[in-house]
């Protein structure tokens, strides 16, 4: 499909605090594009998880998210660390995540569950030492 | 059920007054951990949590809440307080503990 709409943001790799704001913004936009409830929630839901990852893990990255008329995808793309093991980071409960992170009430080991869970595709390409592209795909039913 | 008859019913205190006071409470939602509660705190619940920090904000504007209710007088950080006012979401506070919230909370929307 040609007519869709494409977004992109950086997401920024040392503030904690800023994680949200992609996700945020394209849950505004699909709202205001007058998409189903629930499939903007499993969005922002998807990208927020997956921003949060990359500030943790990859000092961040970029997003970037095609909107179509039945299904919105969305690529996240790091130059970090890598998975060294994707079907452990998939186990809810597995997290590396560091402590300060688990302070703020992260590092549950919930992130790519829930990305999964949210998402009705979703890829994972990670090469250690060069980083993680994750695509994401919601289909949108009316 | 909406967010002033909680507020004025269980005698909560306003922390942020940005949000939609109209807005509809239906459901009650507990927990700490960030990812659990933005995939399973139901749209439109009373989110009861200590954690008041600015990623706290992000997961309520997300998971679509009407209040987060920090229990045990919780503290917010002064950055989320302005987040949540700029994104119009509701803070209130309490002294009591999350299960009795509940309780109370079960009576009024049921």
């Amino acid at each position: 499909m040609s007519n869709a709409i494409h977004l992109h943001y950086d997401v920024s790799g040392d503030d904690f605090t800023r994680a949200g704001e992609a996700s945020g913004s394209v849950k505004k936009r699909l709202k205001s594009l007058g998409y189903n409830s629930d499939a903007i929630r499993r969005v922002a839901i998807a990208m927020y998880e997956a921003e949060i990852n990359m500030v943790i893990h990859a000092n961040g990255g970029y997003c970037d998210v095609d909107i179509y008329p039945d299904r919105v995808e969305i690529l996240l793309s790091d130059s970090g660390p890598g998975i060294p093991d994707v079907d452990k980071a998939m186990q809810e409960g597995f997290s590396t995540a560091p402590d300060n992170v688990r302070n703020l009430g992260f590092g549950a080991g919930m992130g790519l569950p829930n990305i999964k869970k949210y998402t009705d595709h979703m890829k994972i390409d990670t090469t250690i030492g060069v980083g993680t592209n994750l695509y994401l795909t919601v289909n949108v039913n009316e | 059920m909406n967010v002033k008859e909680l507020i004025d019913k269980l005698n909560l205190n306003v922390l942020t007054d940005s949000g939609d006071f109209n807005r509809e409470v239906t459901d009650c939602y507990i927990g700490d951990l960030l990812s659990w509660v933005m995939g399973r705190a139901p749209e439109d619940s009373a989110w009861l949590t200590v954690m008041g920090n600015i990623n706290s904000i992000a997961v309520a504007t997300l998971a679509d809440v009407s209040c987060i209710i920090l229990v045990e007088n919780a503290s917010l950080d002064e950055d989320a307080k302005k987040k949540a006012e700029i994104h119009g979401v509701t803070i209130l506070s309490t002294e009591e503990n999350s299960y009795r919230l509940a309780v109370k909370i079960s009576e009024l929307i049921k």
